[in-house]
């Protein structure tokens, strides 16, 4: 394995043109991910998480700018022509989705649809796309798939259905898997399946992947570092170990105190994090999170802090860490 | 759809349901307006075969001597003012009626799709010109373009038919990139994105399969209301010139002896009325079929 970053994200930004005007969704994202490394995303709805999926899909809509730098594998991604970047996608980036009972096209069957990028991409011949499409079925589970080939999506449950699209992404061997909140719509007895699933898939393929998810349980079980977000920034990103055991901004504390417990007090409330996330279309020019925090002074609204690094490779966008981990970083 | 991927063997068993189209038919016959609707169009459409091969008599012979006769053996409705018997006049009339409509609504299908697809996948100015242009053409009543048209190229069967052709494409441009927008907006466009697909497949592969029922609902639609606007292009004198026989001109013809032979304007007006039904009625039938969500349901 070597060092250099398979995907090296630098200084990403993008700006969507919303109903409300323009939106920062996404400021000052960096990261690389070397190959065979797995990267968590975590934040609240509309904190840019799958902003920053697209972005590096390149499927955002053309109306959104895009600032910064993607590499794959030192190319330059950002602002190269669809064509181009057709030949990448679902070849060596490929992504999971969060609703299987919608990401599946209902017209075709689903041995057309997970044979289709192999065709697309590989210049195999349709027998051996089928075959190959046939063993990829089987491969992630899906019962009797060879039988099961040439049935639609609509005679699938939920779960299926996810392990017909992970097919699909995975059918050409990609470098890099992005999973956005693939269990979200998924029965609770399913997800810790699925999420198995793309476990062994990425050991034993050894892809890199990007986890999106808003839960913290599932982040915490699944990838070795994590970025959490907050209104397109990211707050908080380490180990995935060292955040839990030491986590540094208030906002992380925060979702991890939100979490529901097992054996709690019967009556106990859920702790929430009081507030809303803010528009995008109008962030605060301080920290993001201020307007929600309690250790919040009068400098934090001043400018967007700088990260601060508070352990190897451990680094929290917050000036008042010294308050924030002193009282504990754990919420446990 | 495409199945070009042999089974291998021991996949007979496939479970019932297997593909949308299965037990089309058996729904289809149960359906009651598919039915009804069916009947009345293969009706029409038997009618302008039949006059292809025969008509009970000539319908282009004038025979002045035996004008206006009421039903009888051998004029089985009778004939018109000059003479022609009325059953042939019908029968080769719906031959023109049929080619009007197949003509005009294959040319706003083939233009108002096309249009209407490359709207829906390029988005921004492409999109805002091309349905502006719609808006444009939809705005312009088609009667008037009809004359206006029939002013520089003369009238007839061709300008008839340029007209309504012409005065279909927006409807197709509508419905079109509104159903291909919403079908865009799915997830598995976006999943056919991620997979490397270009617009111009998705549109051919996604797009195109989950808006063609609603198109053919669409086109039997407009091929009644073709039917009809050539009926009235007719009746204004625009549209098929005589000698050639026309529902419309028959209507025309009938209009000044409304009070001696009422039942001129009944048959083609009958005529007109059964064909229009009967396109709606399969319409809306085919909806109901070609629908893979509504058919599970059922």
């Amino acid at each position: 394995m070597s060092d250099a970053p398979l995907i090296e994200v630098k200084d990403l930004g993008v700006r969507l043109n919303t109903s409300h005007g323009p939106a920062q969704a996404v400021r000052g994202v960096s990261f690389a991910l070397r190959r065979g490394e797995t990267l968590g995303l975590v934040g609240e709805s509309g904190c840019g998480k799958s902003v920053t999926a697209l972005a590096l899909m390149g499927l955002l809509p053309d109306s959104a700018v895009i600032s910064g730098s993607i590499r794959l594998d030192g190319a330059e991604l950002v602002g190269l022509p669809d064509t181009a970047y057709c030949r990448l996608r679902g070849n060596r980036i490929s992504m999971i989705f969060q609703e299987p009972m919608t990401a599946l096209n209902p017209m075709h069957t689903i041995g057309h649809q997970v044979a289709e990028p192999l065709l697309r991409h590989t210049g195999v011949s349709a027998a051996e796309a089928r075959h190959e499409a046939i063993a990829l079925l089987d491969r992630v589970g899906l019962p009797d798939a060879a039988k099961r080939v040439d049935a639609y999506p609509h005679q699938f449950s939920g779960g299926q259905r996810q392990r017909i699209t992970i097919a699909m992404a995975l059918a050409c061997q990609p470098d890099v898997l992005i999973a956005d909140e693939p269990t979200t719509a998924l029965d609770v007895t399913i997800q810790g399946q699925i999420l198995d699933l793309i476990a062994s898939l990425v050991e034993e393929r050894g892809m890199s992947m990007i986890l999106i998810s808003h839960d913290l349980g599932v982040i915490a079980e699944n990838v070795e570092r994590m970025m959490v977000m907050y209104g397109g920034t990211v707050v908080e990103s380490g180990e995935t170990n060292a955040v839990f055991t030491r986590m540094g901004h208030p906002y992380t504390q925060g979702l991890f105190r939100a979490r529901p417990r097992l054996g709690a007090r019967k009556g106990t409330r859920l702790k929430t994090i009081a507030g809303t996330v803010p528009e995008l279309a109008d962030l605060p020019a301080g920290c993001t999170f201020a307007d929600r925090c309690t250790i919040a002074e009068a400098r934090c609204r001043a400018a967007l802090p700088a990260v601060v690094d508070v352990g190897a490779a451990h680094g929290v966008r917050c000036i008042r860490t010294d308050v924030s981990m002193d009282a504990g970083g754990v919420g446990a | 759809m495409s199945a070009p991927l042999t089974a291998p063997a021991g996949t007979a068993a496939i479970p019932p349901g297997a593909r949308p189209v299965t037990g089309f038919w058996r729904r289809a016959l149960r359906h009651r307006s598919f039915v009804l609707g069916a009947v009345l169009s293969l009706f029409v459409l038997g009618a302008a075969l039949l006059s292809l091969v025969w008509t009970p008599w000539s319908a282009y012979d004038i025979d002045v001597a035996s004008k206006l006769h009421p039903p009888s053996a051998a004029h089985w409705l009778g004939t018109d003012v000059l003479g022609r018997d009325i059953v042939s006049l019908l029968l080769v009339g719906a031959r023109s009626t049929i080619m009007v409509g197949v003509i005009a609504v294959g040319i706003g299908l083939s233009f108002g799709v096309g249009l209407g697809l490359v709207a829906a996948a390029r988005k921004g100015w492409t999109e805002e010109l091309i349905m502006r242009m719609s808006d444009f053409t939809f705005a312009f009543p088609a009667v008037l373009s009809a004359i206006m048209l029939a002013a520089v190229a003369g009238p007839g069967m061709v300008t008839s038919i340029t007209a309504i052709g012409i005065f279909q494409i927006p409807t197709f441009v509508r419905v079109t990139r509104g159903s291909a927008n919403a079908i865009w907006a799915r997830e598995f466009v976006l999943a056919a994105r991620a997979a490397g697909k270009g617009s111009f497949r998705i549109t051919i592969e996604h797009v195109l399969p989950n808006i063609l029922s609603i198109l053919i609902v669409q086109a039997t639609i407009q091929f009644a209301l073709a039917i009809l606007a050539e009926a009235a292009l007719s009746y204004l004198g625009l549209g098929t010139q005589p000698p050639q026989p026309s529902w419309g001109r028959m209507l025309n013809d009938a209009q000044t002896l409304l009070f001696q032979s009422p039942m001129l304007a009944v048959y083609p007006g009958a005529a007109i009325a059964i064909a229009v039904l009967g396109l709606n009625l399969l319409g809306d039938g085919l909806r109901d079929l070609l629908d893979p969500r509504l058919a599970r349901e059922r």
